[in-house]
């Protein structure tokens, strides 16, 4: 059962957002690059390192227990976040593109060979590019782009078209970071499996806005950060299916992931602790799961509605403005309004927005094919969380104001 | 703190919406690629080196007000001057953006000096040096540059 939802009784939960910037109220709006901490993440990590700290899987001592259950607690409340069908699905990593180069490493190095495809769309962040082509690289592998349109849609009819036998992994984001495009997941899963393909999922930018289900995405893998989920940094996640990680490789070796060690030979650990070698963020996980019960809390039937409204309101006001260009603008989007203005480069307005407290991203949000897509060098990017409210998107229109008075 | 106008004085912004020397010199013989991956502001700047001394200069390229006013006021500094002058106005410069409060060289800064607010916003040096890097490479004869 979820409580009402309060914006104002929310941002008393987020301490960074009483601060002052510049002498001005600071007004967030980066959460696409990261987002707040509610006061329960901070007290969590604050709480373990006061009370807990041990190392995990090891001692006998009563807080290495203590610490393991802490660690594996926050691994069953990401399962669960994500319907995940069990624990050993659940890899900590240290964020999204760990994550993917896990993938990159463990499963396309074993399955991918010359002449083989790998598929991509136009609208990747980075970390979604460049391990594949390192990996297409290595073994003679082809990297295909799925082209968009100027909306910032998926061109669905040319992924299909470019689906065949030699197909043999398609990583695909969720939400487009620089564009805020929602792509139909479950249809793109479905496709690369009539095809005989896994389906890897960026979720990074997708987890804070929306319920994620990956049994009803029926996808193979899916990655994102904790913090852009409101935990900490330093903490990400990697679901894979099972049957996946079980025939996979390791990625780091060392302690942990092993069950015995030989010179002759090591046999390596079940699943999850086989790709988890070293020392985990133990903080960075229970951080993670207090994020998890925060945002369970407020429930995403609300979060949804409000930043649904939130970015209603900010591309209705945005709009008005003469001389500026939503980039992006697909029919379902999640909180992000990237633009340019003809009068000001991005990094001008970020600066002049910047000396009133209002935080955006400007540049390229590495996705810098998404940039050549559409012709330009940069935008400036508004990313919305569940604690922004329309006062934001007002001070935001008053600052590009301000842009416009200094560029006239 | 400085302000807002500090930052964008008058002539920056008339730097930036009427570069100076904005166009590819076609008999250049010293040219160099400037790139700032952070930001991805782009410069191709091209210089006519006859005899030690810059006969002719310009610049192509995308960036934002600063990086684009900093390069049209460089050209118009360096323009007609021997190799040697450009290098000491480029310690000069440099000097003036990443040493807040340090003394300046007014006269070989010139106009320039107008662009000494932006030492106070870190996070702008790199726009504001881009050009000036690059003219560094070409004069050096590298071909590329990078600055983050």
């Amino acid at each position: 059962m979820t409580t009402t939802f309060n914006v104002n009784k929310i941002r008393n939960d987020f301490p960074i957002l009483k601060q002052q910037v510049n002498g001005c109220p600071l007004v967030y709006l980066d959460n696409g690059a990261t987002s707040q901490k509610p006061q329960s993440v901070i007290d969590a990590i604050v709480n373990y390192y006061s009370t807990t700290n041990s190392n995990v899987h090891r001692g006998v001592h009563t807080m290495s227990q203590q610490a393991t259950d802490g660690y594996e607690g926050a691994r069953a409340k990401v399962r669960q976040f994500i319907n995940a069908s069990d624990d050993r699905e659940i890899i900590f990593t240290r964020n999204t593109t760990e994550g993917i180069n896990l993938v990159a490493h463990s499963y396309g190095r074993q399955n991918i060979g010359p002449g083989d495809d790998i598929i991509v769309s136009n609208m990747e962040h980075h970390s979604n590019i460049v391990p594949w082509q390192m990996l297409c690289e290595e073994k003679g592998a082809n990297l295909r782009v799925v082209p968009i349109d100027d909306a910032g849609e998926l061109l669905v009819d040319e992924y299909e078209k470019m689906l065949s036998s030699r197909t043999k992994l398609v990583s695909i984001t969720h939400v487009s970071n620089a564009l805020g495009t929602i792509l139909p997941a479950a249809q793109i899963a479905r496709m690369a499996h009539a095809h005989g393909a896994p389906i890897l999922f960026d979720g990074a930018q997708a987890v804070p806005h929306m319920p994620v289900d990956v049994q009803e995405l029926d996808c193979d893998f899916y990655v994102f950060s904790g913090h852009k989920l409101f935990g900490p940094t330093g903490i990400g996640i990697l679901y894979g299916k099972a049957e996946y990680l079980e025939a996979m490789p390791p990625f780091l070796g060392g302690g942990e992931m092993i069950k015995s060690v030989t010179f002759e030979k090591t046999i390596y650990n079940d699943l999850p602790y086989k790709f988890e070698g070293g020392t985990p963020d133990i903080a960075g996980a229970i951080g993670l799961g207090a994020a998890i019960d925060y945002v369970n809390d407020l429930g995403f039937d609300q979060i949804t509605a409000h930043e649904d409204e939130l970015l209603r309101y900010g591309t209705d006001a945005l709009s008005t403005i003469e001389g500026l260009k939503i980039i992006g603008t697909a029919e379902h989007k999640a909180g992000i309004l990237s633009f340019v203005m003809d009068l000001a480069h991005p990094h001008d307005i970020g600066t002049i927005l910047d000396e009133q407290g209002i935080a955006v991203r400007t540049g390229h949000h590495c996705a810098q094919p998404v940039m050549q897509r559409f012709q330009i060098p940069a935008t400036a990017r508004a990313s919305l969380a569940f604690y922004n409210t329309k006062e934001d998107i007002d001070a935001l229109v008053k600052g590009i104001d301000r842009v416009i008075e200094v560029f006239s | 703190m400085a302000g807002l106008s500090d930052l964008y004085q008058e002539i920056l912004l008339e730097h930036n919406s009427k570069p100076r020397n904005f166009r590819a010199v076609d008999d250049a013989n010293q040219t160099a690629d400037g790139y700032n991956p952070l930001c991805g502001d782009q410069i191709t700047l091209y210089l006519k080196v006859v005899e030690g001394v810059i006969d002719d200069v310009g610049f192509q390229g995308t960036g934002c007000a600063i990086s684009r006013a900093s390069a049209s006021m460089m050209t118009q500094s360096i323009k007609g001057q021997s190799v040697e002058k450009a290098k000491e106005i480029f310690d000069a410069f440099h000097y003036m953006i990443t040493e807040p409060g340090g003394e300046l060289d007014l006269d070989t800064l010139g106009d320039l000096e107008t662009l000494s607010g932006i030492n106070e916003f870190p996070t702008r040096i790199k726009c504001a040096v881009l050009a000036w890097h690059t003219m560094n490479a070409a004069l050096s004869g590298e071909s590329k540059v990078t600055t983050e």
